[in-house]
């Protein structure tokens, strides 16, 4: 038996002992996006065990979040899953709109779904194209990320902010978008199918990705409910499940969209998923933006009182209106006590924040569930048994970010 | 929805009465309070029965309440893929007490219940593999307790004489500020400086 199984005693000689070898993935290695020290137990190049050791970008959000207003509290959720910083606030201002009972606007409704959407591209185009690298592709993130940068660019002109947006606040968005900006995200979205269709045609038969994705990392349902997968780790099963459907929250009921599924569970179908998740979006987009040209979708992007900042330009005629801008931002506002749960189905998964309050204007204990958190917790699971050129495939299916794994 | 919750929520009170100690339907979100004592049992009846069929964890944290008696609430937070619901448990636990681990129920709870060990030090009995999860190797304390400060106790830094990153006691050039946001106006249970003098002319 050359592959070195246990049962392998060289009785005669002695000579040789073929023991299991420990090797240490990460936390530096390029495959492991990010730092995750992985221990792994290899017989040969099975792996026998996995044993991810996190916390290696801990930083302590969630104590943090205890000492800080809920307004200042809002950047911290886009360091989490900075790959799509925005549908992370998202999750953080549905919590608080839950508690106060504060109804968004419709056009700030519209504009949330909007770049809901684009983060789920920007995060789909980083989790295909990187996942394609680590089995050995170099091109596709060279493509996915021109196609990036453009979408933040849309991030920084409407918030001024490549990355870490602080643009969803509880009430609304921050600010209106300019109408040339809508125009720009309406051509780059006609423009856009045509670039996932080079990928596609760089990836989808290409028989190298095949070989290293197709019947890798195969979920079941059982094992969807055993480890509490959600996302894309559940859509490629054959479950269509989403939250954006299942518990509509803002306005997604009125979207058209369809949930892709796959069939086999494997690293390839997710992969599938993935791209027809991105061609879904830009068809939410597309509605997303008609509708905020419709005349209904005109208004206000901020439902103004205790929560929001008065206009600026009430600010300058009326005391009370910089009284309250003063207040917001030293005191900040009050939420009622209680505790809630609100999610939002991020592109990774089920991104849920657990609020408790206690009537002040601090958060008394807030958790964050991130989807990646449960992926990565099977991995000893999933990748036992594969190889271990596999478990960076794995890996990147997976979509880890240890942002929102670490917190 | 809600409708949905309560005639759940007495379902559970029904079949289950020794497990419940109360439960109800708030923002829209169905709380259930059970002892200690009810906890491995109650969740696999969640998971199990054809009503429920909770299959999948969601959350599981813990809340540092350190004025009770019963110092944390733990939470558990179910979804159920097949009848669209979710559930919150809670059980509120002692310092000293140890919570039975659900790990046996659901796999996932693993890393969940290291995490409230490592934030917290809840003791979970019968968890395969109870280590620290996120804090530093060697690292002391329970960070996410409402008595352990912000700052953490030890620093680290690397040091250019002994060529290594050496862990020392935190020393802040300025004190970490924690302001007190609360208005004076809105019942403030405080005396601002200088109002007791008010008393004393008196």
């Amino acid at each position: 038996m050359m592959d070195g199984t246990k049962g392998f005693n060289d009785a005669e000689t002695g000579e040789q002992k073929i023991r299991n070898f420990n090797i240490n993935f990460g936390p530096q290695h390029p495959a492991a996006h990010g730092v995750l020290r992985m221990v792994l137990e290899l017989d040969g190049e099975i792996v026998e065990r996995a044993d991810p050791h996190i916390g290696l970008l801990h930083r302590g959000t969630e104590k943090l979040m205890e000492s800080r207003t809920y307004l200042q509290n809002l950047p911290y959720f886009d360091r989490l899953d900075y790959v799509a910083p925005m549908n992370q606030e998202h999750a953080w201002c549905l919590a608080i709109e839950k508690l106060t009972g504060v109804e968004v606007p419709r056009r700030g409704q519209l504009i949330r779904v909007l770049f809901s959407e684009i983060g789920r591209i920007l995060n789909h185009l980083l989790n295909i194209t990187t996942q394609a690298m680590d089995v050995g592709a170099l091109t596709p993130p060279l493509w996915g990320f021109e196609e990036r940068e453009k979408l933040m660019i849309f991030y920084e002109r409407a918030c001024g902010a490549r990355l870490h947006a602080n643009y969803f606040r509880p009430g609304g968005v921050h600010q209106d978008l300019p109408p040339e900006l809508i125009d720009d995200i309406e051509t780059w979205a006609n423009e856009f199918p045509e670039k996932i269709a080079d990928i596609d045609g760089l990836l989808t038969e290409n028989r190298i990705f095949k070989q290293r994705n197709a019947d890798i990392g195969v979920v079941n349902e059982e094992d969807i409910l055993n480890w509490g997968y959600s996302g894309v780790m559940v859509r490629g099963s054959g479950l269509a499940w989403d939250l954006r459907r299942a518990q509509p929250y803002e306005c997604y009921d009125e979207f058209e969209f369809q949930i892709p599924v796959g069939k086999n569970g494997d690293c390839y179908d997710r992969y599938l998923v993935r791209m027809e998740e991105m061609r879904q979006s830009l068809k939410i987009m597309h509605q997303a933006i008609e509708k905020l040209r419709a005349p209904e979708g005109q208004g206000d992007v901020l439902a103004r009182g205790k929560l929001t900042p008065p206009n600026r330009s009430d600010m300058k005629r009326d005391m009370e209106s910089l009284i309250h801008h003063f207040k917001l931002y030293t005191e900040g506002f009050k939420v009622p006590a209680g505790e809630v749960y609100a999610a939002v189905e991020a592109p990774k998964g089920e991104f849920g924040v657990y609020l408790v309050s206690d009537g002040s204007n601090k958060p008394y204990r807030a958790k964050i569930r991130a989807p990646g958190y449960l992926h990565l917790q099977s991995m000893d699971y999933v990748a036992g048994g594969h190889q271990l050129a596999d478990v960076a495939a794995i890996i990147g299916t997976m979509d880890i970010v240890f942002g929102e794994i670490d917190r | 929805m809600s409708e949905a919750l309560n005639e759940l929520g007495a379902t559970l009170e029904a079949k289950r009465p020794d497990c419940v100690l109360s439960w109800e339907v708030a923002y829209g979100e169905l709380n259930v309070n059970v002892p200690l004592s009810a906890i491995p049992s109650f969740i696999e009846f969640l998971k199990t029965d054809k009503a429920c069929k909770f299959s999948s964890l969601v959350d599981l944290t813990a809340v540092d309440y350190p004025s009770r008696e019963e110092r944390f609430d733990v939470v558990y937070h179910f979804l159920s893929m097949y009848t669209n619901q979710r559930i919150r448990v809670k059980v509120a636990v002692r310092e000293e007490e140890m919570v039975p681990s659900i790990t046996e129920v659901h796999p996932s709870a693993g890393w969940f219940e290291r995490e409230v060990f490592d934030m917290f030090g809840i003791l979970f009995s019968g968890h395969p593999d109870l280590r620290r999860l996120l804090t530093d190797y060697g690292f002391r304390g329970y960070p996410l307790r409402k008595d352990f400060p912000t700052t953490g106790y030890t620093e680290v830094r690397y040091d250019e004489v002994e060529k290594r990153v050496v862990y020392e006691p935190v020393s802040l050039t300025q004190d970490y500020r924690q302001f007190d946001f609360m208005s004076p106006w809105e019942g403030a249970d405080y005396i601002l400086p200088g109002d007791e003098k008010t008393d004393e002319a008196k």
